[in-house]
């Protein structure tokens, strides 16, 4: 039997005594099994983790690096980042059986940092939803609640996390697809600037929205997993070479007012009249606790934040109609073939390959884009993107080093209640906008509703992950319990 | 002129698609090289592997952007990469990633030949841009299927496109040699039509005469010879004349050109003008050229065509047919130069490059700078010749020499007994053998019959076996009959 | 219908399904055009924004980074045969393309 209280410490600390042989290689990795097993992480439980190798994971720790900072940590990866030794299906019966043939930058990167990955975890087609239903391999459960949603679409990964089963999981952003799902599942998740982390690998979805995301049970995990990925990647000409701060510099900061001269903003636009008093009260204890810290609370404004969701359904189907193109049957991935020539193998092999809202999406996209209605749709929601992007632009130029707005409107949702498209759309109401501007962003337990969990959101400017960090660790540290209750 | 097209003027534009020549792809480090085995010079960016993104070749910007300079165009600071969808098998990607709205480089001329009244004749460039290319779909490799080769999938091309100035099949051939010869002067692509690196679509419309408005327009794809486009244009413009003089339109469609069969037929699918939903490829950043790149690049850009015919008119003083054909590549017009600079005679440097040497060349299906006969033996031929030591005839035997063995020109004339005998002894004594064998001329000749003296100095030059100076002879013989 | 300016037909559903390869029954083009007209209301709301603030320039603060050109492709630990519905001889296979002669690219809607 292996000692599930090595899952109760941060990471870093258990790859340190791995690195100094304080613990065996495998004492991490055992600990995790031994959890995924007795929390039923597979399809006969929460479906959140695909396919679980442990066996395969444990021969390739005693080739690893054993020096790094994830030396031993098993880490959790989405089914729609590539990897070699187990398939990258995107939760779609179009990628059913695909195994990459090449490795997504950040988990060669994690693996380089000596991290094992003994699992891919259940997803939204194609990362499309908020609720991960959509996956053609079932849904994923709310650990807390089975008959509720864990969010999405990383719904796998936050459940893996928030079951215990790993201290971090990789997950993928397009419009809140990590903070959403960590918000719902009390955890850590963070999107990183937009160029930030290296997105080779990273099966597209909306190629200017999506960036590889990190859960954490705590700040200092989801920090870690982080350091870990980021950095310019010469395969992704969209990342950018810009220095990566150590995100864990301010984790051991305490004292009276750690946060002094930190003026943390709160956008009117994302505290709307009709948002639950109960949400309201945990934002508004969490601004206090900011308060105390020492930080400056301001009230700023973001004018044009409601019109992220009628701009993101327009630039993310518009790009996905375009990224899914390539799955055509012709090199890889299903094909069906019913002997009507070309045209026939096409169109039956993307619509028995494609689920419903993958299929909706990629309608959407190409009217959008298509001849008579690009100006009035996609042109125009660029030119909207950039009056958001502008906006944020603004707000951080005015002084203000940080945001603080809920994650979501509402905790997590019971399954199959949202079957209106839009209205599971407006999930990512409060998120979709740092894709859109391309800021880093996070989302932290700050309380609990009925039971569930509620997060609080941390916005920073592009490539200031450094500062975001600093507020989270201190609201973290201060919070305490409180954080989930 | 068939009376259809009577009434009617052409009006075309041309599309040219020109392979970069990189070691590597647009978008993708694999190799660029072709012939080898199918799909072998692929990998996740060519497959359009889910996960896979581009990452752009340098130099195939560079090549890009020498191109344009040498089409005179403006190469722009930043431009900006785009999708062009549609779906085909050997598009991988469901998209080709080219540039629609932001193009490398927009305004450019090239001079093709010269108008009616001597003016230069200038046909606009609307803009270049780069793109990767396609792969290759085989159709009779297997029954029943398809085979997909995507080894030129990725490859970078430059699209040349012309403003629609072009009025006649000649014109458009004009235009194509024209670019070819700038494509192959900036050394951006092997510009070969026969092995593909130069692909040419057609737009071609008809409007009657004096009509200021263009017709619709046809547009013949991927033509691969000059004599393709030429007759490609001329069956094209018959067909759509035919249907406007019957009071019929001219739909807009995509034809293909069958060169067997010498027909323009239209291609099968009818779905209307395609859909590209171009949009800005994400993920690309926009390209940014700094000015100081584009001026370096126009600072090495080598003499362009009509510069160098130019130069070689007030240089060399050398007839307009000989510029034209000395300047078909920098090669050849690098040639005559080596060889006019070493020898000091520009004219017979031209003569023996166009006539001798290229028929030589020709023969032996070589490159001109591989020839056996160098600069430096050429020139020192040439220059016996300029001094009288060796006649043309004797100069052309020593060049076939020259080809077989690397030797001194004038050692070789001496060895082969050459070299011309202008010493007036040796003359003096051949012209009284010839006289004597041929009695009844030389009487004829010595009595004042002027025709005679070729027969008499031809008999010389033969007995000397060419190695008599002609024009001494002749002075010889002309003071055996002057009086005094 | 909200006030659209711009429904989406039966028609627009059948022309954007098959410029994306997407083969739909009839009972889902209906669905679908209900469920593509409930959303594209709610986008709307855009075309009331005013825009004139908004620069369309490219933005070009990161220009694109570039590579030597040196061949060096990313491996495939997976030969092609290993995840190609179709193979033979090195080449993909597909349902065959054209009938005619040579004529290969432009049948289709194949351009470049
Ligand atoms: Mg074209
Ligand atoms: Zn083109």
């Amino acid at each position: 039997m292996s000692d599930r209280s090595i899952l109760a410490r941060s990471a870093a600390d258990v790859a340190a005594d791995i690195v100094a042989g304080v613990l065996p290689t495998t004492a991490a990795l055992d600990a995790c099994r031994d959890a995924a097993t007795s929390v039923q992480v597979g399809p006969e439980g929460l479906n959140a983790a695909l396919w679980f190798d442990a066996a395969h994971a444990r021969e390739s720790l005693t080739s690893a690096s054993m020096h790094g900072a994830l030396a031993g940590i098993p880490v959790a990866v989405k089914d729609n980042i590539a990897t070699l030794r187990m398939p990258t299906t995107c939760g779609s019966r179009m990628l059913e059986g695909y195994v990459s043939p090449f490795e997504a930058t950040v988990v060669a990167r994690l693996h380089a940092a000596g991290a094992v990955i003994p699992m891919k975890t259940n997803m939204d087609e194609f990362a499309m939803g908020s609720s991960t239903e959509n996956s053609a391999w079932g849904p994923t459960k709310h650990p807390m609640d089975p008959a509720r949603v864990p969010g999405g679409s990383s719904g796998g990964s936050a459940a893996v996390v928030a079951a215990g089963v790993t201290r971090i999981a990789l997950g993928s952003e397009t419009g809140g697809s990590v903070r959403q799902p960590a918000a719902f599942c009390g955890i850590v998740g963070v999107k990183p600037t937009y160029g930030r982390v290296s997105r080779h690998g990273l099966v597209a979805f909306a190629s200017s929205l999506d960036q590889v995301g990190v859960f954490g049970q705590s700040v200092d995990d989801a920090a870690l997993g982080l350091q870990v990925i980021a950095g310019v990647d010469p395969l992704d000409s969209t990342t950018v070479d810009a220095p990566v701060a150590d995100y864990r510099a301010t984790r051991d900061i305490t004292g009276d007012r750690p946060l002094a001269g930190v003026v943390v903003g709160r956008p009117l636009e994302y505290f709307p009249a009709s948002l639950d008093p109960a949400m309201r009260a945990l934002l508004d204890r969490a601004a206090d606790t900011l308060r105390a810290l020492g930080a400056e609370i301001r009230d700023v404004s973001l004018p044009h934040t409601d019109l992220a969701i009628p701009v993101y359904y327009i630039v993310a189907p518009a790009e996905a109609s375009s990224n899914l193109a390539r799955f055509d049957g012709v090199r890889y991935g299903l094909r069906v073939d019913d002997g009507d020539g070309l045209r026939g193998m096409y169109e039956a092999t993307r619509s028995r390959g494609f689920g419903p809202e993958v299929t909706r999406r990629i309608l959407l996209g190409t009217y959008v884009l298509s001849a008579g209605y690009y100006d009035a749709y996609y042109k125009r929601a660029m030119a909207v993107r950039r009056l958001i992007t502008d906006d944020f632009a603004r707000v951080f130029a005015s002084g203000v080093h940080v945001l603080l707005t809920p994650t979501t409107p509402t905790t997590a949702f019971l399954a199959g209640t949202k079957k209106d498209p839009y209205e599971m759309y407006l999930s990512d109401i409060f998120t979709a906008t740092a894709n859109l501007a391309g800021v880093p962003a996070m989302s932290q337990p700050i309380g609990r509703i009925e039971g569930l969990p509620v997060g609080g959101q941390l916005l920073a400017a592009q490539f200031d992950e450094a500062t975001m960090f600093r507020v989270a660790y201190a609201l973290e540290r201060a919070l305490g319990e409180e954080a989930h209750r | 002129m068939s009376a259809v097209t009577d009434g009617y003027e052409m009006v075309i534009g041309l599309e040219i698609h020109c392979q970069l020549k990189t070691r590597t792809k647009l978008f993708s480090a694999a190799s660029a090289n072709f012939g080898d085995a199918p799909n072998a010079n692929t990998d996740a960016v060519c497959l359009g592997l889910p996960g896979a993104l581009p990452v752009c070749n340098k130099h195939a910007i560079e090549l890009a952007t020498r191109a344009a300079l040498g089409l005179e165009c403006t190469v722009h600071p930043v431009s900006v990469f785009a999708r062009k969808h549609y779906f085909y098998p050997d598009l991988p990607k469901g998209y080709q990633i080219s540039q629609f709205d932001r193009p490398l480089a927009t305004g450019g001329r090239v001079v093709v030949g010269a108008n009616a009244d001597g003016s230069a004749r200038v046909i606009g460039i609307t803009r270049v841009h780069v793109e990767e290319d396609a792969g290759k779909s085989v159709h009779d490799r297997f029954a029943g299927v398809s085979a997909i080769d995507l080894n030129r999938a990725g490859t970078p091309l430059i699209e040349i496109v012309s403003e629609p100035d072009l009025r006649s099949s000649a014109d458009a051939g004009a235009y194509v040699r024209a670019v070819k010869q700038i494509i192959e002067y900036t050394d951006v692509s092997d510009a070969n039509m026969e092995e593909g690196s130069l692909r040419v679509d057609v737009n071609i419309s008809a409007r009657p005469r004096g009509s200021t408005t263009f017709g619709t327009r046809t547009e013949i794809k991927n033509l691969n010879s000059i004599s393709g486009v030429e007759r490609s244009i001329e069956i094209e413009f018959a067909r759509q004349c035919g249907v406007l003089a019957a009071g019929g339109e001219v739909e807009q469609r995509t034809m293909l050109w069958d060169g067997v069969r010498n027909e323009v037929r239209p291609a099968r699918s009818k779905e209307g003008s395609p859909d590209y939903r171009y949009f800005p490829e994400p993920d690309l950043p926009p390209l940014v050229l700094e000015p100081a790149f584009i001026e370096a690049h126009r600072a090495a850009l080598p003499e362009l065509p009509a510069a160098k015919r130019a130069r070689f008119a007030s240089q060399y003083g050398l007839s307009a047919a000989d510029i034209e054909q000395l300047t078909v590549t920098t090669t050849l017009a690098d040639r005559f130069e080596a060889v006019s600079k070493a020898s000091g005679d520009a004219k017979r440097a031209a003569n023996w490059i166009l006539g001798v040497v290229l028929a030589s060349v020709n023969a032996r299906g070589l490159d001109i700078t591989s020839h056996p006969v160098s600069v430096e033996r050429l020139a020192a031929l040439i220059g016996l010749e300029v001094q009288g030591a060796v006649s043309n005839t004797a100069a052309k035997q020593i060049f076939a020499i020259l080809e077989q063995e690397d030797a001194e020109p004038s050692l070789i004339a001496e060895r082969e007994g050459l070299l011309q005998v202008s010493d007036d002894s040796a003359l003096e004594r051949w012209i009284d053998e010839v006289m004597a064998e041929m009695p009844a001329e030389a009487a004829r000749f010595l009595a004042g019959e002027k025709k005679l003296q070729g027969v008499l100095v031809g008999a010389v030059m033969k007995k000397s076996k060419g190695s008599a100076d002609p024009k001494k002879v002749n002075q010889l013989l002309g003071q055996r009959v002057a009086p005094g | 219908m909200g006030g659209s300016d711009v429904a989406v037909s039966e028609d627009d559903v059948r022309h954007v399904a098959a410029l994306a390869r997407l083969g739909l029954d009839g009972d889902r083009v209906q669905s679908l055009v209900g469920e593509l007209n409930r959303i594209l209301e709610h986008m709307d709301v855009l075309q009331q924004v005013d825009i004139r603030g908004a620069s369309l320039d490219p933005d070009a603060a990161h220009g694109l980074r570039m590579r030597e050109d040196v061949p060096n492709p990313i491996p495939l630990h997976r030969e092609r045969e290993a995840f190609a519905p179709a193979m033979r001889d090195g080449f993909f296979l597909v349902p065959r393309l054209a009938t005619h002669g040579t004529a290969a690219r432009g049948d289709d809607e194949g351009d470049e």
